[in-house]
């Protein structure tokens, strides 16, 4: 095989805004203080009027963003998501999504794999916050590709969309010509027989990886990346868990309510089915290369492998 | 309007606010009186609005920070012809759009939902900004009650009103003095309010009494004639105005009027109006 292409869905954030920005005059990018980080720096550098840094302070930006959506702009407001969702939740409820302005809300370095910097900035928590929440939009692209069709589609529907990017660099894994993002809609990138496995964000390369090996050992995993957590599609979610029998959840995030609760949810009112939910167990992640800290809480290729296969 | 025309107006608006507050069992009568002068000279003198055509365009824009005295904007909106005044009998009614605190999808006339304190300052100035990102020449007002100014969020949103001279912009405080524990200067003081805001660059004017239309009027012509920073009034006012009983004092902070406290407030609004009459 050769050198897999590796970009950071961070990146592909700051290069679709310039995309979109270039097209819709209403858009408009708030920053706290993280632009070279988020990579809304490089909107910046295109629209500098457009391009609206608040100062450290997370809060004020979302109220802000709150106060341009009601006023015809379509602001993505951009930070850690460790501030835009736990240090700005009451504002992202109460001034975005309780009224549903037409806030887009980019969340850059969420999971373990900020690597580093360690806990304090390793939000794990983002998509159990952001799903309970009326009326809120959930997207967590698995790659480059993913993620600047992503942000299109945050773009053009009316309301409130979470959207999850990580720092870290990861495979380009969609990038083929039928490659359709579809909001609210699954996609099955492997057909299999034994269990399923659902896995969103960079998860998903780590699932691809470990299906093939179990492949390998005889074990055919059905492979759904879900880059909407909400709404999510059950549809898919239930067939597959009739059609396999077991499902495996895997994601960069807290075991509980994230991904795996979002189909537990859906599983346990439709199709009762055991699931094992892979992700971070209940604990802060710390610091430590990217890398090792995905081996280490079992979210790489090899990991998501041994847990489905002491599953099945 | 002519100041007697708004001071009578502002004795309508108390009645609503005191039927509402009673109707619903509930609510925030005290910084709903306190604040009546400030919805009336806003909603009938210095906003360019349309109560026909809520979202027009270019309408200048009112957000109420201290979202609890809803029935305050609501008694306004009603008496501006927003809605019938026979709905404020159904404030914090289940079923009814006129909820507990202002609700900017259901209600005609409210431009921001609010109600969570020291948010509003925030989506005011978003307002602000559009309207300069627009090249648009509304104007944005937003309300704070002077113990929300505890919250920190209103002083991120001041510092960022001021670093972007948003001239377009109004805060106005509440300074009835008291919030639910007592005293402002006791809970937490926020003193002193105006070296703050000019700290903050913003320009600010004092007025000594916020329940007088004349020195509102000053006011709001002084900050249209601010270019360069945003303005912020800071107005002393009677929480529980024209109500005798519920006058400067803090147990009339969230609390409705019982039947016979209900008869005493309308009484003693009659009697403002009365005496308005004969002038």
């Amino acid at each position: 095989m050769s050198e897999v292409k590796k970009i950071a869905t961070r990146e592909s954030y700051g290069n679709a805004l310039v995309e979109l920005g270039k097209k819709h005059d209403n858009l408009v990018v708030l920053d706290a203080d993280l632009a070279a980080a988020t990579k809304t720096g490089t909107f910046k550098k295109v629209f500098p009027e457009r391009h609206i840094d608040c100062g450290i302070a997370e809060a004020n930006m979302m109220g802000i963003a709150a106060g341009l959506a009601a006023s015809g702009m379509v602001p993505f407001a951009s930070s850690f998501a460790m501030f835009a969702s736990g240090r700005a939740y009451e504002q992202v409820r109460n001034s975005i999504a309780y009224p549903h302005l037409n806030v887009k809300i980019g969340a850059s370095h969420a999971g373990i794999s900020v690597g580093e910097d360690g806990a304090t900035h390793q939000c794990i928590e983002d998509i159990a916050l952001m799903r309970a929440i009326p009326g809120m939009t959930v997207i967590n692209p698995s790659d480059d590709v993913e993620a600047k069709a992503a942000v299109v589609a945050a773009y053009e529907l009316d309301g409130p969309v979470y959207l999850r990017f990580g720092r870290l660099a990861v495979p380009v894994i969609n990038d083929r010509p039928d490659y359709k993002f579809e909001l609210g809609k699954g996609v099955v990138l492997r057909e299999g027989k034994d269990v399923t496995i659902v896995a969103t964000g960079l998860c998903v390369a780590s699932a691809l990886e470990a299906a093939e090996k179990l492949a390998a050992d005889g074990i055919d995993a059905k492979l759904i990346n879900i880059h909407t957590i909400k709404p999510l599609d059950e549809e898919l979610i239930i067939a597959a868990a009739i059609e396999t029998g077991k499902v495996v959840t895997v994601e960069e995030h807290s075991v509980i309510g994230g991904l795996g609760s979002a189909v537990c949810d859906c599983l346990s009112a439709n199709a009762p089915t055991k699931v094992l939910k892979v992700g971070v167990n209940d604990v802060f992640g710390e610091s430590g290369s990217a890398a090792k800290l995905l081996e280490k809480y079992g979210l790489d290729g090899d990991g998501v492998y041994r847990s489905v296969k002491a599953f099945v | 309007m002519n100041k007697l025309e708004l001071q009578k107006t502002a004795n309508e608006i108390r009645k609503g606010i005191v039927s509402a507050v009673h109707s619903a069992k509930a609510g925030h009568p005290g910084g709903s009186l306190s604040a009546t002068e400030v919805f009336t000279y806003l909603y009938f003198e210095e906003m360019n609005i349309d109560p026909a055509n809520p979202k027009m365009e270019n309408r200048d824009r009112f957000v109420l920070s201290k979202g609890h005295t809803a029935p305050g904007l609501y008694a306004t909106l009603a008496e501006r012809g927003y809605f019938p005044k026979e709905d404020l009998l159904t404030l914090r009614h289940l079923g009814s759009y006129l909820q507990g605190h202002p609700d900017m999808k259901h209600i005609p006339g409210v431009d921001m939902s609010s109600g969570s304190l020291g948010q509003g300052g925030s989506a005011a100035v978003g307002m602000a900004l559009a309207a300069k990102l627009q090249k648009k020449d509304y104007r944005t007002y937003c309300l704070f009650g002077d113990g929300e100014i505890q919250e920190g969020q209103v002083w991120e949103a001041a510092m960022f009103a001021g670093a972007r001279e948003l001239d377009n912009l109004v805060f106005i405080i509440d300074n009835n003095g008291l919030q639910i524990d007592g005293d402002i200067a006791d809970v937490c003081s926020p003193y002193p309010i105006d070296k703050k805001f000019e700290a903050f660059n913003f320009h600010v004017v004092n007025v000594a009494d916020g329940n007088d239309f004349d020195q509102l009027k000053a006011a709001f012509d002084e900050a249209r004639a601010t270019k360069g920073m945003p303005t912020a009034i800071v107005m002393k006012t009677v929480k529980g105005k024209d109500v005798s009983f519920m006058e400067n004092n803090a147990g009339w902070h969230g609390k409705a009027p019982n039947d016979s406290e209900y008869e005493q407030a309308m009484e003693d609004l009659k009697k403002v109006g009365e005496a308005l009459c004969q002038k």
